[in-house]
């Protein structure tokens, strides 16, 4: 039974700790970060690099809720979830309007308010 | 004979405990681990390095489906399942809806965009370096408490679901109302913001108008006379 169990003997000396998802998710945090920065004029990118921003929160939540051993981590993982929709629907309607009135979404065309 | 207990009830489950404290998971899911890891940072990289923003959306599916699967790994079966069915049916969907939608010149968007790239670059290369330096490192270690808020039931007898729902339903009620009333507000405000103000000469439906008709306004009773028309 523990042969069928763990068939794979080469990999065994692999093992992952949470050190290696918040890593992982530190990269994904980071990437998004940077695509602010590069993608400074599309506003559709920089949403998506918001995205990958809250997907790197959420891969640290579920990796503390499974190191803990505790459902709170998941359970506002999928409150961050909600809230990133919520935001992706508010963020292209915003979008939409604005491609309607100006005719472009380039970030530095944003400046009707003179802010 | 269904298994009916209370997550509280159950006896916490430790996960490769015998291996050792910290260890989630060994084996084969390791092997899988770096491929998913490996797979979604480079999409993710992808997606905003690429030119055209309909691969940005794709790629950008693909590193949801890998942090599902990274998801899968810790045991989060219920939030990898709804990463998938949010985030690539219904947000990703929406991006590409509006990228297509919107008639932008992408190509000249992109130039110039290397002008924000070096300071970006080191502002990310700390950041990065910064993270990695303290969670990759061998000092760090989280320390477990001695008592957890909610225990995680063993996934033999409560699978991820059925306990995440028992919190859900009774610790996290009014938390899980209020996330209703976001997704409610986010919806109507969508809803009221790319709604167009109706054009003059533009013929429309008039629900009211149309329930409001009885025999008496709608039909005409005529008495024909034989041989004459209307």
């Amino acid at each position: 039974m523990s042969s069928t169990s763990r068939p794979a003997r080469e990999f065994d000396h692999m093992t992952i700790t949470i050190s290696h998802y918040l890593t992982v998710s530190a990269l994904l945090f980071v990437i998004g970060v940077f695509g602010i920065f590069l993608n400074r004029k599309n506003v559709i990118v920089i949403l998506m690099s918001v995205e990958l921003i809250l997907l790197a929160v959420n891969l640290n939540f579920v990796a503390f809720s499974a190191h803990l051993e505790d459902l709170v981590g998941q359970v506002f993982a999928l409150f961050v979830l909600t809230v990133a929709a919520a935001e992706a629907a508010i963020g292209l309607a915003i979008l939409v309007v604005f491609y309607r009135n100006r005719g472009s979404i380039a970030v530095e065309d944003v400046s009707m308010m003179k802010g | 004979m269904a298994v009916r207990l209370r997550h509280r009830a159950l006896a916490r489950w430790r996960p490769g405990r015998e291996i050792g404290e910290a260890i989630m998971i060994s084996g084969l899911g390791a092997a899988f681990f770096y491929l998913f890891a490996f797979v979604a940072v480079g999409s993710a990289f992808m997606v905003i390095a690429a030119r055209n923003p309909v691969h940005s959306v794709l790629y950008l599916i693909l590193t949801f489906f890998n942090a599902a699967a990274l998801f899968l790994l810790t045991g989060a079966e219920f939030l990898a399942m709804i990463l998938l069915v949010v985030y690539v049916g219904a947000v990703a969907v929406l991006f590409l809806f509006v990228v297509m939608m919107l008639d932008v010149d992408f190509a000249s968007m992109k130039r110039g965009a290397l002008e924000y790239a070096p300071i970006g670059a080191v502002v990310g290369i700390i950041l990065a370096a910064e993270l990695l330096i303290v969670l990759a490192g061998a000092a760090f270690d989280v320390e477990k408490p001695a008592q957890t808020a909610l225990p995680a039931p063993n996934p033999v007898v409560r699978h991820n679901t059925a306990a995440l729902g028992d919190i859900l339903y009774t610790d996290y009620i009014f938390f899980f109302q209020i996330a209703g009333i976001v997704l409610l507000v986010a919806m109507i405000g969508a809803i009221v913001l790319t709604l167009r103000p109706q054009r003059a000469g533009v013929k429309r439906q008039n629900m009211s108008q149309q329930v409001a008709r009885t025999p008496e306004t709608a039909i005409d009773v005529v008495d024909v006379e034989t041989g004459k028309g209307i």
